[in-house]
């Protein structure tokens, strides 16, 4: 085993939160919620706002955004972490479970693997068992208030166990896949799952 | 599945004052790759114990420097990893890094332009990295720089961006001062705004690639306002830089 690299010098100031162990390798806690997109934030008008299900399903869905208030909401508190290194303890969301969502659709056996799929392009995939369970939810409220656009309002998916880029801003649906397909930032040397506590970062992690 | 990414030790070259916040460390690496102009490193910090910090850092130079990169970095207040940097790391140190990293975010000569780079404050680092690149590889590509800093004293590779523009290649540095500006100052003296990136912006037509890199109201202002100005959203590329969620 080769010897352990100590930088002179480095003592290391903000321990506190990693030693409640809640804050995974390499991550520190921050106050504020930073704010991390790769271009221009898009506005879409709530009229023109619908979330689908397609894909591997025996009949696709489709939700306006009236008929998506209306379905089932719960309270969610959850810590994040992003892969620039924040993590953010205890955030508080109000939004619909994919576990309610897939209540609504009959899956085929074949859908193994999904996309979740956003205004201005977005794309990350994520495999199936990774967002049933209580895993995974479509926000809408951030602390008692409507989603920013700038943190992905009118809603994004949030899926506190893997890093936060598989949490698509302005998500507008899942889409059921047979095979695993690389969405944006995955194609783009992010890793393919995005585990924080398994720090798969980047690819080959 | 094999670390694509190995962290490598690093030698502390040098170490510049840019600025009274940022500082420059020019890094030996014994792996080096060239990197694409706009991408990171990450630098993880680990003490005696085992606990470990990482943070991301903008590679400041261009990839035409081979063995070696720099990366300017700003002190934050409180930063647990900037502090460090700052305060404690003198040329001979030692430090874990790895990179690059990021395939996204970034601009070679091959990819032309016109190009529209918009910075504020330590986000002008990666764009750096672009101009620098661009200078090397002998690109004459239109080029427009706006930069935002609070006051002169906050401006980063001052004396170099004067010297890029002087050079007549078809680089253009636009400076915006929003707290206190130069004697005698006739440019710029607000928070970046439509008009401002209008004005900037026209001359280069609606083809332009834009790169805006800063404080997340700054990138959130300059996006909004180059879609409202014309330019296609898939033609505007941001990231966010510095002290998470704060104003330049």
């Amino acid at each position: 085993m080769t010897e352990r690299f100590v930088s002179r010098g480095f003592l290391g100031k903000h321990r506190a939160a990693a030693a409640a162990n809640r804050v995974p390798p390499g991550q520190h806690a921050v106050d504020d919620f930073p704010v991390l997109s790769a271009g221009p934030t898009p506005r879409t008008d709530l009229e023109k706002w619908s979330f689908s299900l397609e894909g591997e399903l025996a009949k696709p869905a489709r939700w306006s955004w009236a008929e998506f208030l209306a379905l089932p909401a719960q309270e969610f508190v959850v810590d994040i972490h992003c892969v620039t290194k924040w993590t953010k303890l205890d955030t508080r969301w109000k939004g619909v479970s994919v576990d309610t969502l897939l209540e609504q659709v009959e899956l085929r056996p074949t859908a193994r693997y999904l996309t979740a799929f956003s205004d201005g392009g977005y794309t990350t995939n994520l495999p199936l068992p990774d967002v049933v369970n209580g895993q995974a939810f479509i926000g809408y409220e951030y602390d008692g208030k409507p989603l920013a656009p700038e943190h992905g309002g009118p809603a994004r998916l949030v899926v506190p166990h893997l890093y936060f880029w598989k949490s698509a801003k302005w998500v507008r649906g899942l889409r059921l896949m047979e095979k695993d397909k690389r969405g944006f930032w995955e194609s783009l040397g992010y890793n393919n799952h995005g585990d924080p506590w398994k720090e798969e970062r980047y690819t080959g992690d | 599945m094999k670390r694509l990414l190995e962290w490598q030790i690093a030698a502390v070259k040098s170490i510049r004052e840019e600025t009274y916040r940022t500082k420059t460390l020019t890094l030996s690496l014994p792996s080096w790759t060239a990197h694409r102009p706009g991408q990171h490193y990450d630098v993880r910090l680990t003490a005696p114990d085992g606990y470990q910090a990482q943070r991301s850092y903008s590679i400041a130079s261009e990839p035409e420097r081979t063995g070696e990169i720099d990366l300017t970095v700003e002190q934050l207040s409180d930063g647990e990893v900037s502090s460090y940097l700052h305060d404690v790391l003198v040329p001979g140190d030692r430090i874990e890094v790895r990179g690059p990293i990021g395939g996204y975010f970034v601009w070679e000569a091959s990819l032309g332009g016109p190009l529209l780079l918009v910075a504020g404050g330590s986000g002008v680092v990666p764009l750096m990295s672009m101009v620098r690149h661009r200078r090397a590889a002998g690109a004459t590509v239109a080029t427009h720089l706006l930069y935002s800093s609070r006051t002169p004293e906050d401006v980063i590779y001052a004396d170099e961006l004067h010297e890029l523009q002087a050079a007549g290649d078809g680089l253009r540095v636009i400076q915006t001062f929003t707290r206190a500006q130069p004697p005698n100052w006739t440019g710029y003296a607000r928070r970046i705004d439509a008009a401002m990136l209008s004005e900037v912006a026209a001359p280069l037509g609606r083809k332009a690639q834009a790169f805006i890199c800063g404080p997340t109201l700054l990138v959130e202002a300059a996006a909004d306002g180059l879609v409202e100005a014309g330019l296609a959203p898939e033609r505007i590329k941001t990231e966010r830089f510095g002290p998470s969620g704060g104003t330049a």
